[in-house]
């Protein structure tokens, strides 16, 4: 069975999946609200942001962030300046890197969930005297509950596969930065083969378990847009 | 529909034989570490015997592994010992083809110049992070790991050491200024930048990497014959490894 190394990648994947999900549920809302409602002619280009995660290879993200991190770069520059710990080789900097590798995967599910909805139910219950508030517990998010699933779900099981950009910026400690992907990687280039087909298969069900809890919640999920 | 798939097989038929038809090439997997000095060698060797050699590089461990699942390499010049002599136990090579090639060297390496001293390493307390690459999987982190051992620093450093998952990584994680120094192979050391303790032989084992033959074919004679020559020997040298002593047996 796994052994107690193993447990423990398997948990800090588990807390940095949860954490990165719910970082980019708080963060993606809005953003995700502002995609489908603008007509700023910024809008082609944001989308365009957000969705480069998904066609740009993990490395050059995990590089990127390297950079950023260091102490040339603004991200390492602002750490110093607030008298904070370098980011790069710790959990922080992990969920950094997650929130980003996996924004695409939360925010284009809200953002269909959103423009779907269309402007309708809002009007009508701002015209039954809801307030702005109340508009959006009780109009929007029971109305976007499907895409707020998808996009839970989706942000969370591929978190739990992120390999290249914690490679990249990890320096794969035990106990803070070594996931689940790592250690795989890890038995893979020791032999030990048979560790790393335990470890496989755990990641495997458990990334079939959340797809198939995604598509049965939802059955009218679409894959996401390009 | 059916003329278009009529058309699709004859193309990959086209590309099928194309693809065989190189097959004589001299195929080389080739260590990470050594990918650069490797091509400098195949460069020249390529121009001394008309053989023409294909490169592919990766970490010693997925080289193994490919190799191990039919990979159709013909030399396999790996960063340790240790592979080639799984190899050759499992009578994958062809036997008594496994020799040491090259003797890595370590260093110790900070960008920032005057950091390091060029006697050893820098107080402790002067560094957050130290790189090194990670000792299970790569033999210059080994070596890494026996260096600090030796000077009595292991146990002290175990919260300031990042692991990279090559030396290739680690020279990145330096580099970029993440980590304020690490260990990295004398073969990265780049010219006139930063500052560096060039790591004494005698504070770790030899990195000895090792090459086995995969196939038996006069171009892959021929290239082990090369590298024992006193102008492949120098290029090794120059790369920053020492290279193998030449008391091996010539292959039969």
């Amino acid at each position: 069975m796994l052994n107690s190394a193993d447990l423990q990648a398997l948990a800090i994947t588990l807390q940095l999946a949860a954490l990165s999900t719910a970082v980019l549920l708080v963060l993606g809302t809005p953003l995700a609200w502002w995609l489908a409602r603008t007509r700023s002619h910024w809008k082609p280009a944001i989308d365009a942001l957000v969705a480069l995660p998904l066609v740009l290879p993990p490395t050059v993200l995990g590089f990127y962030l390297l950079i950023a991190m260091g102490p040339d770069g603004p991200l390492g520059a602002f750490m110093t300046a607030i008298g904070g710990q370098p980011l790069a080789f710790s959990f922080a900097g992990l969920v950094i890197g997650s929130v980003i590798y996996s924004l695409p995967f939360v925010v284009q599910p809200l953002q269909d969930a959103f423009s779907r909805m269309g402007q309708g139910p809002l009007d009508a219950a701002a015209t039954l005297g809801a307030g702005r508030m109340d508009r959006w517990l009780s109009v929007v998010l029971p109305l976007a509950r499907p895409g707020y699933i998808t996009a839970g779900v989706l942000g969370f099981a591929h978190t739990l596969g992120e390999f290249g950009v914690v490679l990249m910026i990890g320096g794969n400690i035990p106990g803070s930065t070594r996931v689940l992907s790592v250690a795989i990687y890890d038995h893979v280039e020791t032999l030990e083969y048979g560790r790393a087909h335990l470890l496989s298969g755990v990641l495997l069900l458990l990334s079939f378990a959340l797809l198939l809890a995604v598509y049965r919640a939802n059955r009218r999920f679409r894959m996401m847009r390009p | 529909m059916l003329t278009g798939i009529r058309k699709l097989s004859a193309a990959m038929a086209l590309l099928l034989c194309c693809l065989t038809a190189q097959a004589d090439e001299l195929h080389l997997a080739v260590a990470s570490n050594f990918s650069a000095p490797a091509r400098s060698l195949a460069a020249a060797f390529e121009r001394h015997s008309g053989h023409r050699t294909v490169i592919s590089s990766g970490s010693t461990g997925k080289l193994y592994a490919q190799i191990v699942n039919g990979a159709p390499y013909d030399i396999f010049l790996a960063a340790d010992s240790r592979r080639p002599a799984l190899l050759e136990a499992g009578g994958r090579t062809v036997p008594g083809s496994r020799r040491t090639y090259a003797l890595g060297r370590l260093a110790v390496w900070s960008r920032e110049p005057g950091y390091v001293p060029a006697t050893g390493m820098p107080a402790a307390t002067s560094f957050g992070r130290l790189a090194i690459a990670n000792p299970e999987l790569a033999p210059y982190g080994d070596a890494a790991r026996e260096v600090l051992q030796n000077l009595g620093l292991w146990k002290q450093l175990q919260g300031k050491i990042v692991r990279g998952e090559s030396i290739g990584q680690t020279y990145q994680f330096i580099a970029s200024g993440n980590a304020r120094l690490g260990f990295i192979a004398r073969s990265q050391l780049p010219q006139q930048q930063g500052s560096a303790w060039l790591v004494p032989e005698q504070l770790h084992t030899p990195i000895q990497q090792q090459l086995v033959m995969l196939t038996d074919s006069a171009a892959a004679r021929a290239f082990l014959h090369y590298l024992q020559q006193a102008d492949a020997r120098r290029l090794i040298r120059q790369s920053g490894y020492n290279p193998a002593a030449n008391d091996h047996a010539q292959l039969r």
